[in-house]
């Protein structure tokens, strides 16, 4: 379980303006600014739930995760991982708990992946029974065999991201904190790494937090998200609930096979998007079934889709609110 | 993390530290071929010595005192700093700070696990010094023979240690490897590596003499190649104790509060 309270954290960072005489300047004297990289979130995840983390580049995601991970201490605020207090890095709680950023590797670099493996094994002191019987299955489900044997740096980087995958749950860690782990991944890789992760979850009731890029590992993955901007927390909660919530309209997607009309259109739903003969209607839910009757039945259509708005869509319309709630408020004071 | 664990994943961290030194060959040949700043000393000061000694050094002096330096340097070499410094700069920092053994063991490890490699190296040079120079420039009482061995320990205990706390300055500031060229500029002069201390003008060898410098590797040479009284040894090996332990102390201490600034403002 992973309890955040009131969680704070600021950081001062060094400004300077552009120029010589300003670089010369703060060689004497330097400007420091504080920044409010989290600012008050609290949030609770029940063991075994798969929790996606969205917010704006900036938001304080990869903070919050370094928190809760142990690598920052926070300002203020309590902060509860597994019963420990991720900080203190314990033994104990070292071996309940993974961090993965896909911009970071802990694979030796010179070495094949094995050699990091054997490594981790010492080092975690996992008993060589349980050992061979992990990396077998990580082996099994991520592929592995082909890579375990060569040098990590003659790696491809989807295939080293499974493999450091693999180097951060050797330990069977129960807490998964993944910070961007399909980042720079092709469409294939990204779902085989989605796969994984959701059957690790199952097999071992891990508890699973993510921050991605791409809305789809995350509609894929999580049930729940917490959206954070600016360092607070806009929203908790079920996926479908929110995009119900923000934008109740289904997106219809349909190719047409003969003309139609603007106005004949327009009798069905909005008119988003009208790329040569494939067309995106945004339609209310409760119409839908006409919607597409009329579609298939009277206009000449193929190829139709439903689907809820995109995430990305919605996220924006939120960020959009929490800023101009943000700038109220200021006025306000 | 407990003693009793640290030490079950000993032998593998030895045995990644091997694999590591044997997979970076190249980074390994250009280490040797930088430490041997000994050997043009040695080709320097034995043609001064050639007519006549010189400040007491004969030619066969020289060349012990060099050959000694150049195993010494060999053995106790290390470049945790620099480790340390890519590391915070690259962020795999962050990644070491989540297994549970402390970092300082992982380091010393590979770098204990790159000695037998240095030692191939070292060991043809130790012959050629036996036979060119033979008994008269180097030591023969037993007693200080025994004792090379541990005080090339604590030589390579302080260096390590140092070098550690240097490399910790990275926490704190951007460009901590700066301050390496300061430290060799020092480490050259105070511990014997250009020249023997005796040469050195009186206030320089007063300050080397006091220094952790000289602790890093002209006791050893000294215990190699200079007969020395029991009492004299015992000082030295005590004095270097003390410098071992302080040096490590400094270290452990500067590597705690790099952590926490690290906690602090990330990295």
């Amino acid at each position: 379980m992973i309890r955040a309270r009131e969680l704070v954290k600021h950081f001062r960072v060094h400004k300077r303006p552009p120029g010589f005489a300003a670089a010369m300047k703060s060689l004497v004297r330097r400007h420091y600014e504080g920044v409010k990289a989290i600012d008050g979130v609290s949030f609770e995840i029940q063991r075994g739930e798969r929790v996606g983390f969205l917010g704006p580049n900036g938001a304080g995601k990869t903070t919050t995760l370094k928190v809760l991970a142990g690598l920052l201490h926070p300002t203020s605020g309590e902060v509860e991982v597994e019963g420990h207090t991720p900080y203190k890095r314990q033994t104990a709680f070292l071996e309940k708990i993974t961090l993965v950023m896909g911009q970071k590797s802990q694979l030796i670099w010179d070495l094949p992946p094995s050699e990091t493996y054997a490594m981790n094994r010492a080092i975690f002191d996992v008993p060589h029974a349980e050992f061979t019987k992990t990396l077998d299955e990580l082996t099994q489900l991520l592929d592995l065999a082909p890579l375990l044997d060569k040098p990590t740096r003659q790696l491809s980087l989807g295939e080293r991201m499974k493999c450091e995958l693999a180097a951060a749950l050797l330990h069977r860690p129960t807490t998964l904190f993944l910070d961007e782990p399909t980042i720079g991944l092709d469409v294939a890789m990204q779902l085989a790494i989605r796969d994984f992760i959701r059957s690790y979850n199952q097999r071992h009731d891990a508890t699973v937090l993510l921050t991605s890029h791409y809305m789809d590992d995350v509609v894929a993955l999580c049930p729940r998200i917490i959206v954070i901007d600016s360092g607070t927390l806009i929203h908790d909660g079920d996926l479908r609930g929110l995009i119900k919530a923000m934008d109740p309209d289904k997106r219809v997607s349909f190719t047409l096979t003969s003309g139609v009309t603007d106005a004949q259109l327009a009798a069905v739903g909005t008119v988003l998007a009208r790329e040569g003969q494939r067309i995106t209607l945004k339609v209310p839910e409760r119409e839908i079934a006409t919607a597409v009757g009329h579609l298939l039945g009277t206009l000449e259509t193929t190829d139709l889709a439903i689907e809820d708005p995109p995430l990305e869509e919605i996220l924006r319309v939120m960020f959009g609110r929490s800023r101009e709630a943000k700038a109220e408020a200021k006025d306000a004071r | 993390m407990s003693v009793a664990r640290t030490l079950r994943a000993l032998p593998t961290l030895l045995r990644i530290g091997v694999a590591e030194t044997v997979a970076y060959r190249g980074e390994f040949l250009v280490w040797i071929l930088t430490t041997t700043l000994p050997l043009v000393m040695l080709g320097l000061w034995t043609s001064v010595a050639k007519e006549a000694p010189f400040q007491g050094y004969a030619s066969q002096d020289f060349v012990a005192y060099y050959l000694a330096a150049l195993i010494v340097r060999n053995l106790t070499g290390s470049w945790v700093a620099w480790q340390i410094s890519e590391e915070i700069r690259l962020g795999s920092m962050s990644m070491r700070l989540l297994r549970p053994v402390h970092p300082m063991i992982a380091f010393a490890a590979g770098h204990v696990a790159a000695i037998p490699f240095r030692s191939l190296v070292v060991l043809p040079i130790a012959v050629v010094l036996l036979v060119s120079s033979g008994a008269s420039a180097l030591t023969t009482e037993p007693l200080q023979l025994a004792l090379i061995v541990p005080s090339l320990a604590l030589a390579w205990l302080i260096t390590f240690s140092v070098l550690f706390a240097i490399g910790t300055l990275a926490f704190f500031v951007t460009k901590a490897m700066a301050l390496l060229n300061l430290y060799f500029g020092l480490f050259s002069l105070l511990s014997g590596y250009l020249l023997p201390l005796p040469l050195l003008p009186a206030a320089i060898a007063r300050i080397a003499e006091y220094s952790p410098f000289r602790f890093m590797l002209s006791v050893p040479i000294e215990l190699m190649t200079r007969p020395m009284a029991t009492r004299e040894l015992a000082e030295l090996l005590a004095l270097q104790t003390g410098w071992a332990v302080a040096t490590l102390a400094l270290a452990l201490w500067l590597w705690r509060l790099g952590v926490r600034r690290f906690e602090a403002v990330g990295g």
